[in-house]
């Protein structure tokens, strides 16, 4: 994976709840630019918005501070990073919260919260999380084989043919 | 980049609430403060979720807080309108076994 971004894409918006939809139309932008289906558009605009959304809530406790979403163009890949400077946690302690509610929960295990960790590994290829110095989520879906065919023939391909 | 949320009563039935749009990390807490009050009386309430073109965890967690107020009172909270991009969140988040579904719309949702 050292191969380097064909383009990049940044945006920085303040670590507010009014401005996570505009990183969704951002990602949905370049998902669309890219060539992924419909479904993956959306699996990427949630997963992203639950990265910022962690961020909003825990990395500045209600202080000013930013989010920072990085993203990566590859032939085959969109990587996204989205990154704080808030503070960081313990990574694999918050993983072990996270997963999908039982079949029979008891009323103290239907979180309300925590559901977001799971749903960006669940919907994307890979997820790395950071918690150094701020947290870094890195969040990656690859084009499927047969997208990547589907749109060379189209002008709207990625990248430019 | 919005959410719309409206609320009718039903007579006996119970009460419909209508929520258009996104609903995430901005809008959630609108529909945590129409939807948790309706959630007190035993009364069953519905969710109308067939204008709703994003919902994430944000928005999960008001309908699994609804759920839990209406479990308390004995009361049915009832998801309306549910389309496939709703139903698979649904589905991977467990909450499909748990949250009472009714007339999923069989579309996918494709614009």
């Amino acid at each position: 994976m050292k191969d380097q971004p064909l383009d990049s894409i940044d945006l920085t918006i303040p670590a507010k709840p009014d401005f996570v939809g505009i990183v969704r139309l951002l990602v949905s932008g370049i998902a669309n630019r890219m060539g992924f289906s419909y479904d993956d558009i959306e699996d990427l605009k949630l997963a992203v918005s639950e990265a910022c959304t962690n961020a909003v809530d825990h990395a500045y406790s209600g202080g000013d501070g930013d989010i920072e979403v990085n993203c990566n163009l590859f032939g085959d890949r969109l990587e996204i990073n989205v990154i704080d400077r808030g503070h960081s946690f313990d990574v694999n302690e918050v993983e072990q919260r996270t997963g999908p509610i039982g079949f029979e929960p008891s009323m103290n295990a239907l979180r309300e919260r925590g559901l977001g960790i799971y749903l960006m590994k669940t919907l994307m290829d890979d997820v790395e999380i950071k918690g150094d110095n701020g947290v870094i989520v890195k969040l990656t879906k690859h084009l499927r084989k047969n997208e990547v065919e589907l749109h060379v023939k189209s002008p709207a391909s990625y990248p430019y043919r | 980049m919005n959410v719309l949320i409206e609320e009718k009563t039903d007579n006996k039935n119970g009460v419909t609430i209508f929520v258009e749009g996104e609903v995430d990390v901005y809008t959630a807490p609108q529909l945590r403060e129409k939807l948790l009050p309706l959630c007190q009386n035993g009364k069953t309430v519905y969710v109308d979720l067939s204008k709703v073109d994003y919902i994430d965890s944000t928005g999960l967690g008001v309908l699994i807080g609804a759920y839990k107020a209406q479990r308390a009172t004995a009361g049915r909270l009832v998801l309306k309108g549910v389309n496939a991009r709703i139903y698979r969140l649904l589905r991977i988040t467990g909450l499909h076994e748990v949250i009472e579904i009714e007339d999923r719309k069989q579309e996918d949702g494709k614009v």
